[in-house]
């Protein structure tokens, strides 16, 4: 039987619109059932306290301090040297063996799980460099995991600019870095911040990696070499120990107001940065 | 019309320019005079493009590229390695076939060139922008509004905001690329009004969009095909009495 186009049209806009709603239900149930669960744990004292009894009592400051702590360390190693080289593969060199070689093991580091990274970090940082587990560790690992998403990121966003733009700059005697600090970048930030906010998102999610670089210390980090635990860690520790289920909920709502914020954030800056110029 | 007393500004000798192995310019020789408005014309694929492109060197960024002769811009070869490449840009300047406003203001389009040359003092920006706007005709229409996007300006107002930034570096050269093919009529006189009073100060180069065109504002035309260069001379002489037959049949609409 054939279907007539208007038949067939309202069929596909429901399923479609079925679709979208009920991963939208889905996903607000999630967090909205977090939130509930969570938020009536989160008072002054488990902002402002250090865990103790292990983590029984008292609040989560220092897990908040080392998540914040190591996602910054990742974020400033991660971001020059991921934009740089998008910005070297689509600007500073035409295709050949090279630029493919580097897509390729950046498009294989992405799909690895991250508890591989882990290990590597332990192995390379922990061990081989003597960092110990540290906030450094753990950062350097993150920023390793992240990389390859913030080089593809970038490079799309690059490739989005129109080449006509880069003519332009050339013809009014800029040099390539010149078109590229103002230029390519304004013009790119957004799909730029877009991967950098992503890989800030996967820092602050992440355990594996981090529990076998930044260990699971639950006093206050002092240096970038101090041991510490963050708060999806934390969160790991007290659900799957069963320490203090109510404290996990807890944890996990402060992280999601945390990566809201950070998005907001992030969206604000690149907002303010791209008024000028549409 | 007799403007072609000037001096040679670009003397072009014996140019072939091949893309891959095509060559797309076949031993051309041509002078510009000083302060004349010169269009080459010719159907698409002639070269006309790629000639002005050659002329600022914007044809350096192209892959598998070969340029041989010479090229002088005031008796200095532009591809000797004495000269820079950022410095002739920013002395032969270029308006591309379509408007492209960079995205920022109209004022930072106009003071891109001259900041990315150094100069960071406002006044003397400020000063800039305003003499380039007024000298493109644009400057009535976009005094009150000089910090709002130049993207959001109409086409023709984007292509004279285009010819006000190559003003602002006071180049000596300007290459226009079919500037008027996307525009109307209205902008497009405007905009060859405003050459007409350049071309006192600068030479002018244009690939006209049209035949029409080359006849309204051109001191001197060049028509090429296919890469060869069939007839050069006055415009009024070229267009009344064509000494090639490929140019008559072109003029009057016979091909191309």
């Amino acid at each position: 039987m054939r279907l007539n186009p208007n038949k067939s049209q309202v069929i596909a806009k429901t399923v479609i619109w079925s679709a979208a709603i009920l991963v939208l239900l889905l996903l607000f149930s999630i967090i909205l059932y977090i939130l509930s669960k969570g938020i009536p744990n989160i008072t002054w004292q488990f902002l402002t306290q250090i865990p103790s009894d292990m983590g029984r009592s008292g609040g989560i400051l220092s897990c908040i301090v080392g998540t914040l702590s190591v996602t910054l360390v990742a974020t400033l190693v991660a971001t020059p040297l991921g934009v740089g080289t998008a910005f070297y593969l689509t600007e500073y060199t035409r295709e050949s063996t090279i630029t493919k070689i580097i897509r390729f093991s950046a498009e294989s580091l992405a799909g690895i799980p991250s508890i591989v990274y882990g290990l590597f970090g332990f192995i390379f940082f922990v061990i081989y460099l003597k960092l110990g587990w540290s906030i450094l560790s753990g950062g350097l690992t993150l920023a390793v995991m992240i990389l390859p998403t913030i080089i593809r990121t970038s490079e799309e966003a690059i490739r989005t600019v129109p080449p006509i733009y880069r003519e332009v700059s050339f013809s009014l005697g800029g040099t390539k870095w010149q078109t590229m600090i103002k230029v390519l970048i304004p013009t790119a930030l957004p799909g730029i911040a877009t991967g950098i906010i992503l890989g800030i998102g996967r820092c602050v999610a992440e355990t594996a990696a981090v529990i076998l670089t930044a260990g699971s210390a639950l006093r206050m980090p002092l240096s970038l070499f101090s041991p510490t635990r963050t708060m999806a860690v934390h969160f790991y520790i007290l659900a799957r120990e069963g320490i203090s289920l109510e404290r996990a909920y807890g944890t996990a709502a402060l992280l999601i107001i945390l990566i809201l914020l950070i998005n907001i954030g992030a969206n604000l800056l690149v907002n303010r940065f791209m008024a000028k110029g549409h | 019309m007799e403007t072609t007393t000037g001096q040679s500004k670009i003397s072009i000798r014996n140019l072939h320019f091949y893309y891959n192995k095509n060559e797309v310019i076949k031993a051309l020789n041509l002078e510009v005079r000083a302060n004349e408005i010169l269009a080459v014309f010719g159907p698409a694929n002639s070269g006309t493009t790629t000639l002005l492109r050659t002329l600022n060197r914007m044809s350096d960024l192209a892959a598998k590229v070969r340029i041989e002769g010479e090229i002088f811009l005031d008796g200095k070869n532009i591809h000797s390695p004495e000269i820079s490449i950022t410095e002739l840009r920013r002395k032969v300047g270029m308006v591309f076939e379509v408007p492209t406003p960079l995205p920022m203001s109209i004022f930072d389009n106009i003071a891109y060139g001259p900041r990315l040359s150094g100069i960071k003092n406002k006044a003397a920006l400020e000063e800039i922008v305003e003499k380039s706007l007024q000298m493109a005709v644009l400057w009535d229409e976009v005094k009150d509004r000089l910090h709002s996007s130049g993207m959001r300006l109409s086409g023709g107002q984007q292509q004279r905001l285009c010819i006000a930034r190559i003003l602002a570096l006071q180049p000596e050269v300007i290459l226009l690329d079919r500037p008027c093919s996307g525009l109307d009529p209205v902008s497009t006189s405007k905009i060859e009004e405003s050459l007409r009073t350049l071309k006192e100060e600068f030479t002018i180069i244009i690939v006209p969009h049209n035949v029409q065109q080359a006849g309204r504002v051109a001191d001197r035309v060049a028509f090429l095909l296919m890469g060869d260069l069939i007839e050069e001379g006055l415009a009024a002489d070229v267009f009344a009495n064509p000494k090639e037959k490929r140019t008559s049949d072109y003029i009057t609409g016979r091909f191309g």
